[in-house]
């Protein structure tokens, strides 16, 4: 009897302490194995339909008085571009830069940035909150994104507008680190997504993106490409680079990016 | 197995309860049991993934924003962070611990000392990876709300909040709390009639736990989502802001380590074996009161 009571206590307490340091042993090494890696991600395809769910009203962001700007905007990632024709291009006051928007529209344009900075803007004073944790308050001001993707006109094929940029991560000479984006029509569309090149009623710095940041408001930092150079139309995002939607993306972090 | 009978209900016959005055009662429900150790799991692993995400910005602040020129209130960093040997400290507003080897420094895998909020061993994954503990935490707070609703479904329907949770009028009359305190603090554990039911602060502090503490967890860490705050501004509001949020957050998940502390001291103080049986089989042994 006291044999019984104490093998079957010995089997909880041993039971109990072998789970415990599996589970936690495991899951670490679970957490390097690919296949492990997009069972646990598919959570993504309950939590990104639930939120778009909540998001169906298509709200604004929330927008702030000018008394709640943050003293100083963090610049996170890239803050200089190391390419020589970003840095010509930022000595001349980007006079010459054009944002090309093409893919799957009617009429590929060239829009000057002359062109764009005269065009009706719109100012918002939103909160930036980085994938990390951090959070900042910027007023930006630019070009609806929805009025450009007007004037070049959808093909009824379009989903996603992809943004490729002039800053490389990584220093690569092949493109690989090439930071780009994508966002959907839900997001492409909303009134607060926007082209900015001006940050606290200045022109947008080097340090924040210039000369063309995207504004999502209502997804992460990480989503708001900076150093924006052209805009693609398209019908899926796969065959492009990692497949995956953007630098980080290919990196593992969600593609939609609302919590 | 009945499914009515809980905390206090009769006696289940006790073929090993020979000894006089022993009794052997069903005291949790099924439902209650295989949601408590879901539980455990979850929220070990909830809570480990959560340091890798802390650990991607180890500050904390009160308002709408924060960020490296923000003062914070709680930050775990490392002084000389550039030089072969960094000191870890933890800054709680103007006060500074030296916490080298555990908070702000710790080893890495491969046992060099290096800048980290929380250690390695903590955090899920080990290494520093955000996108990976993001995936860990978003896949495991679907479970713990689907583990949390049905819990609380049968918790309403079983009438577990109502009998076994609710203190009764007589528990929470000031003497009998202030009663139920130097019980506690002398560990006095109860036997006997008394040990059938919860005592008040135990009620008091299971309904904190499960009606303000797990919902605010879950709310802060909703109310961090942009989507969500475009979706219901108010509910961020009402927290003061999303680092605010994001504080309340961290505070209440160490309110859970504190009660999982409390909690497992408390088994082993009231007879481990007896509470762990009780939470896997339900049967729960009552000893004789003692005689004076």
């Amino acid at each position: 009897m006291i044999d019984a009571k104490f093998s079957r206590r010995a089997m909880i307490g041993a039971g109990a302490a072998g789970l415990g340091g599996l589970l936690l042993a495991g899951c670490d090494r679970l957490s390097n194995s690919p296949k492990f890696q997009s069972f646990v991600g598919s959570a993504e395809d309950l939590t990104f339909p639930a939120q778009r769910a909540l998001l169906a009203g298509q709200p604004l962001a929330r927008e702030f008085p000018a008394s709640m700007i943050s003293p100083v905007f963090k610049s996170n990632g890239t803050s200089m571009p190391g390419s020589p024709a970003y840095k010509a291009m930022l000595e001349r006051g980007f006079a010459d830069f054009h944002l090309a928007i093409g893919g799957l529209v009617h009429r590929p344009t060239r829009f000057s940035f002359d062109e764009l900075k005269a065009m009706p803007a719109r100012t918002q004073i939103t909160r930036h909150d980085c994938v990390e944790g951090w959070s900042a308050i910027g007023q930006w001001t630019g070009a609806p994104l929805a009025r450009l993707l007007a004037t070049v006109g959808l093909m009824p094929q379009a989903r996603y507008a992809v943004f490729y940029c002039a800053d490389d991560m990584d220093g690569s000479t092949d493109g690989s680190g090439q930071y780009y984006e994508s966002i959907d029509l839900f997001d492409a569309f909303h009134p607060q997504t926007i082209l900015a090149y001006g940050l606290n009623g200045k022109p947008l710095d080097a340090a924040h993106g210039a000369p063309l940041r995207l504004r999502v408001e209502r997804q992460l930092g990480y989503k708001m490409a900076k150093y924006v150079m052209h805009i693609q139309l398209v019908d899926a995002v796969h065959a492009i680079k990692g497949g995956k939607g953007g630098y980080w993306e290919d990196r593992g972090y969600e593609w939609y990016a609302g919590i | 197995m009945p499914t009515d009978a809980t905390i206090g209900s009769n006696p289940a016959p006790a073929p090993s309860s020979r000894r006089a005055g022993r009794q052997v009662i069903y005291r949790h429900s099924r439902a209650v049991r295989v949601t408590h150790w879901v539980n455990v799991v979850l929220i070990s692993m909830l809570l480990m993934s959560g340091l890798q995400i802390f650990n991607a910005h180890p500050r904390l602040y009160w308002g709408a924003y924060g960020a490296d020129a923000d003062h914070p209130w709680l930050e775990l960093t490392a002084l000389k962070p550039d030089s072969d040997q960094p000191v870890g400290v933890a800054r709680l507003g103007h006060l500074q611990f030296k916490t080298d080897g555990v908070l702000g420094v710790s080893k890495g895998a491969q046992g060099k000392f290096t800048q980290r909020g929380f250690p390695r061993w903590t955090t899920l994954p080990n290494d520093q990876d955000l996108a990976t503990g993001r995936r860990w935490h978003f896949f495991l707070v679907w479970l713990f709300v689907a583990n949390g609703l049905v819990y609380l479904v049968f918790g309403a329907l079983n009438g577990h909040f109502r009998r076994d949770l609710a203190p009764t009028g007589d528990q929470i009359k000031p003497r009998n709390i202030l009663r139920s305190i130097g019980d506690h603090i002398r560990l006095k554990h109860p036997r006997g009639e008394e040990a059938k039911s919860y005592n008040v602060l135990q009620k008091l502090t299971y309904l904190i736990v499960i009606f303000i503490i797990l919902p605010l967890m879950v709310i802060t860490g909703l109310t961090m989502s942009p989507g969500m705050d475009a979706a219901a501004p108010w509910l961020l509001s009402l927290l003061g802001g999303r680092q605010s949020a994001r504080s309340v957050h961290f505070i209440t998940a160490n309110l859970i380590v504190l009660f999982v502390i409390v909690h497992v001291v408390e088994v082993f103080l009231a007879g481990v074996w007896n509470e762990i049986r009780s939470m896997i089989t339900g049967r729960y042994v009552i000893e004789a009161e003692e005689k004076p």
